[in-house]
């Protein structure tokens, strides 16, 4: 199978009054058509790495690698105008939050045919039919009443499966998902999930969803990259992520209380675990 | 006696009414939570309790005393609320020990700078924090802060809403684990509103399930633990939460 995406060596730098601070350390991996979960806190440079093959980080940050194959194009020397044709049509991502990715002013319907008309021809009618298919694919029942509907008139659920419906009708081959549910109740959280997960397996798209919560990245995907401090710890599929080696890994999953919980106390972190290591 | 109990409450925001007859009674020195999805009302029932949504009717009573609807400060010394999101609930121009020491001049008490060291040693706070600002803290440290200011006036009850929702999971563990030990130390009372099933299980004795202002369920922790909820909607959290799925379902 030939890789869909391919990193080598991708750092992210930041400058600081107290110089330059690596956020994303010299990271590399690929990823086939298949689903691969990136996890790890605040600061691990999990978001960061999903923003980079997007190219959306912005100045004074700054982005490396030696490369950064998406079908057969190197992202990394690719200049901005160039990355735009890529963006949304090739390679999209769904944001955390629907209240601040949506636009405040602009009906659903309006923002969905927008996504498909900045990079396809399409009439009119066909145009209708395909945002109302969209929404319909993504589990709304009327498709024609919400797609008149202004963001603010929806719940976070559907406001998220807004979100999905907008970033998967250019039909792109990669989907990159950033904390896509953390807004979310757990109950629409399930929901939201199997709406990409079948999205993504019907149309054989890559999917790279980035969180903090391992037990969902676990369930819905395929492989896990484990980032702490810029760097990948660790890589496993995800059925073994329960049998995971580094004491970083370890450490998170002993943290998480669980549902049938008996202990006094739970396990924090210690950080210098594996900081001597 | 029952720490809070509430009969029969309706709490509306405006013409809109977001819990219907709601009861339940909390013992002192126990923990409750409440739990269901965004907009089922449970962060409603503290906010009535608290004072910040003023528009119910019904009974609540906080330590045997009923509570009135306008602003009590005498309810301040003896029940306080943490907020979901540290990064929202301190000030951001007032130092730590300004956040801290704010409850004490309002209620008059003396020795503020000893009663200030003592919040943050009890809350896991190293000293050199007290006059920092919340934006050179952490989300754990500043959620450490926003219980120190909960605790201030020795309060026998907390309302805490979502108090580890905002935070990394090794973080949550920490607060957890605090939460946990405050309570043994001090003989606290919790009300705890919560999505997250597991949290219930680590930090309290019963919880009520509520869906659409109403309490569906209430269950003691036990049989959470083991997935012996009744009401089908109890179970379908129970299941989204990552519980396991029993047969049948």
């Amino acid at each position: 199978m030939t890789d869909l995406l391919s990193i080598r060596n991708l750092t992210v730098t930041f400058p600081t009054p107290r110089g330059p601070v690596d956020v994303v350390r010299g990271i590399s991996f690929s990823l086939g058509r298949e689903r691969l979960g990136i996890v790890g806190e605040s600061g691990s440079g999990k978001s960061m790495t999903g923003r980079s093959i997007l190219k959306l980080i912005r100045p004074p940050g700054r982005i490396s690698a030696d490369e950064m194959i998406f079908d057969g194009i190197d992202l990394i020397r690719r200049s901005e105008r160039q990355m735009r044709e890529i963006r949304g049509a090739r390679i999209s991502m769904i944001m955390q939050d629907p209240k601040f990715s949506l636009n405040p002013v602009m009906t659903i319907g309006e923002q969905i045919a927008e996504a498909l008309t900045t990079h396809n021809s399409v009439t009119r009618r066909d145009l209708r039919n395909r945002v109302l298919e969209m929404l319909h694919a993504v589990r709304i029942h009327e498709p024609a009443r919400v797609a008149g509907l202004y963001p603010h008139e929806v719940s976070g659920g559907m406001g998220q499966r807004v979100m999905i419906a907008m970033m998967l009708i250019p039909e792109p081959d990669l989907l990159i998902a950033d904390e896509p549910t953390s807004a979310l109740d757990v109950s629409v959280q399930a929901q939201v999930l199997d709406i990409i997960e079948e999205l993504v397996a019907g149309k054989g798209m890559g999917l790279i969803l980035i969180s903090h919560d391992l037990n969902l990245v676990a369930r819905y995907c395929d492989r896990i990259l484990v980032m702490n401090g810029g760097e990948i710890v660790e890589q496993c599929a995800a059925d073994a992520l329960h049998r995971a080696q580094h004491p970083y890994t370890r450490g998170l999953l002993a943290a998480i209380p669980r549902m049938d919980e008996d202990r006094e106390e739970l396990p924090v972190l210690d950080r210098s675990a594996w900081a001597a290591a | 006696m029952n720490a809070v109990e509430l009969e029969n409450v309706d709490i509306a925001y405006g013409p809109t009414r977001v819990v219907r007859d709601v009861s339940f009674a909390i013992a002192e020195g126990e923990s409750f939570a409440l739990v269901g999805e965004s907009g089922s009302g449970k962060s409603t029932i503290l906010k009535a309790i608290s004072g910040l949504a003023p528009d119910w009717v019904g009974t609540i009573r906080v330590l045997g005393k009923p509570r009135g609807h306008g602003p009590d400060r005498s309810l301040a010394k003896i029940c306080q609320m943490v907020f979901q999101d540290p990064y929202a609930s301190l000030h951001p121009r007032r130092t730590i020990d300004d956040v801290l020491a704010e409850p004490l001049a309002i209620h008059g008490i003396k020795e503020q700078r000893a009663k200030v060291e003592a919040a943050l040693a009890a809350v896991g706070l190293d000293r050199r924090f007290r006059f920092r600002y919340p934006h050179q803290l952490s989300g754990g440290q500043r959620q450490r802060v926003a219980i120190a200011r909960a605790l201030m006036l020795e309060p026998k009850i907390l309302l805490l809403d979502e108090p580890t929702s905002a935070l990394d999971v090794s973080v949550q563990a920490e607060i957890l684990n605090l939460l946990k030990k405050l309570r043994r130390e001090q003989g606290l009372t919790y009300l705890l509103v919560t999505h997250n099933l597991p949290v219930v299980s680590f930090l309290c004795d019963r919880l009520a399930v509520m869906r659409h202002g109403r309490i569906v369920e209430i269950a003691d922790v036990d049989a959470l633990k083991a997935g012996r909820l009744t009401e089908p909607y109890s179970l379908e959290l129970f299941q989204a939460s990552g519980g396991p799925i029993t047969a049948g379902a």
